[in-house]
């Protein structure tokens, strides 16, 4: 550890000093993620919000962007930190893809590597205000996982964070089963939106639909009430 | 002055590189060979007197790669530090196994940086690393010089170039043997290198990785099974009238 590093901290304890600033709180967030893995690969929707408070100022956020080859990542929380996440993965893909030799990063080791990143900010007292969702298919394998703000991360079969734990989870877990298809999937997860559209004041009106399968497609959905 | 640093020689040569390279021929024999699937590493074991121990030539890398060394062993000792190291760092960071054709990348650089430098001298030992990645199993070569080269099967050390001609003859069925017919093929490119020493488990080591089968060094007793099994087939050979093979008398280098 850098002895500078040490006595900086030493003067003020947690305060900001010269060189020594870590997040406090969110600023301009997104809400809820909603995953689910359906037969063919991984379905993913967030709305296109970006809240400042209680105003919901951005209406054309993108929240979901696919990773490499084989991952999507979506992010609820602070948007800024989504974007200085998406600038860690730009340069982790494209070294990935310098070595030019056949193999490439999955959506297991983009999750892990997050994972690493996370806890890391996390130890520092300088979190990433995200709750990330990562989820892909590679070589056939499918993988949904999530990492919080604190670096606790999980697999699952569907995942929701933020409000989308509480009021679209139970909804996923009675309706979600191994061999969606491809339309009922989208289904189902226009069913929790619309939930959340309903409940969370941070939800807007406009969707992002993104489908992994062997390829990546997306979808601008706008959802009317 | 231009023999004791790594720096040029006048004719455009570096010295210390080339006498790292000899060093690696004075070790005892190491030979690899590969499948689609599997990698076999064998080697042959060399002791300081009868007293003593064998040296390890073979060390496991992670569950997935392993490698063979031949020179100097100590060299090889950090050498294997190194990689092992950069696999376990990978590992926690991606929850995935480091692919073999990086952390071979990354050994050359680590030995380039020795041939570039006035105060270091080149690792005084050639790796044979046997691993997995995607692409199925792989064999690569790292010299002291900072090279590597994939390899379908070599052979380094003292009176490897039995071993190679072997190699050579055979070399062609390796990517669709069996795991038991590359183990067997691994031993019989080994006593070629013994030039009639008899062939026994006490006098070599042999290591498998494949899918699906983590990197371990196999046991004595399975690996003596294989070479009884070898020489029934060679009596047969024989009983059966074949035409003697011509051994290529090599002159072998003072075996240090």
């Amino acid at each position: 550890m850098n002895s500078i590093d040490a006595t900086i901290a030493e003067k003020g304890l947690m305060s900001s000093e010269m060189g020594s600033e870590r997040t406090l709180y969110p600023y301009v967030t997104g809400t809820s993620v909603i995953g689910i893995k359906y037969k063919d690969g991984i379905l993913m929707a967030a709305d296109m919000g970006g809240s400042y408070g209680s105003t919901l100022r951005y209406k054309s956020v993108e929240r979901l962007k696919p990773i490499g080859k084989h991952s999507l990542i979506g992010a609820s929380g602070e948007i800024s930190d989504f974007q200085e996440i998406l600038r860690y993965l730009d340069e982790l893909i494209l070294y990935d893809n310098m070595w030019d030799d056949g193999n490439s990063l999955g959506p297991k080791e983009v999750h892990n590597y997050l994972t690493r990143v996370m806890y890391n900010r996390r130890n520092k007292f300088n979190p990433l205000w995200n709750s990330l969702v990562l989820g892909g298919v590679k070589n056939g394998q499918k993988y949904l996982g999530t990492v919080s703000m604190i670096g606790v991360h999980f697999e699952d079969n569907h995942i929701a964070t933020g409000f989308g734990n509480h009021l679209a989870r139970p909804i996923l877990r009675k309706e979600w089963h191994e061999n969606l298809s491809f339309e009922d999937g989208v289904k189902l997860l226009e069913k929790c939106m619309r939930v959340l559209l309903y409940r969370d004041r941070s939800a807007v009106n406009k969707l992002q639909v993104w489908c992994l399968f062997p390829f990546v497609t997306s979808a601008f959905y706008p959802l009317f009430s | 002055m231009f023999r004791n640093h790594t720096t040029w020689s006048p004719a455009g040569r570096l010295f210390q590189v080339e006498y790292a390279m000899e060093a690696v021929k004075q070790g005892s024999a190491a030979i690899g060979l590969r499948s689609k699937t599997h990698a076999v590493l064998a080697s042959v074991n060399k002791a300081n007197s009868e007293l003593s121990s064998h040296q390890k030539k073979i060390f496991k890398i992670d569950d997935h790669i392993g490698i063979a060394i031949a020179g100097l062993t100590a060299d090889g000792r950090v050498l294997s530090r190194y990689l092992r190291s950069e696999c376990i760092n990978y590992s926690f960071t991606y929850e995935s196994p480091l692919p073999v054709g990086r952390l071979v990348v990354q050994l050359a650089d680590k030995a380039q940086v020795c041939t570039q430098r006035s105060w270091k001298r080149p690792y005084g030992v050639g790796l044979l690393v046997a691993g997995l990645d995607e692409s199925g199993a792989h064999l690569y070569y790292n010299c002291p010089s900072g090279n590597y080269f994939e390899y379908q099967a070599f052979a380094i050390g003292s009176r490897s170039q039995a071993a190679k001609t072997y190699l050579e003859r055979k070399f062609e069925t390796f990517m669709d043997s069996s795991r038991e017919e590359l183990i067997k093929d691994a031993l019989f490119a080994i006593k070629e290198t013994l030039q009639g020493e008899k062939l026994t488990n006490s006098i070599c080591t042999v290591a498998v990785v494949g899918v699906g089968e983590p990197f371990h060094v196999m046991d004595q007793k399975t690996v003596q099974e294989v070479i009884d099994s070898l020489e029934i087939t060679e009596e047969r050979a024989d009983q059966g009238a074949a035409m003697q093979e011509d051994r290529s008398p090599e002159t072998a280098p003072m075996d240090i």
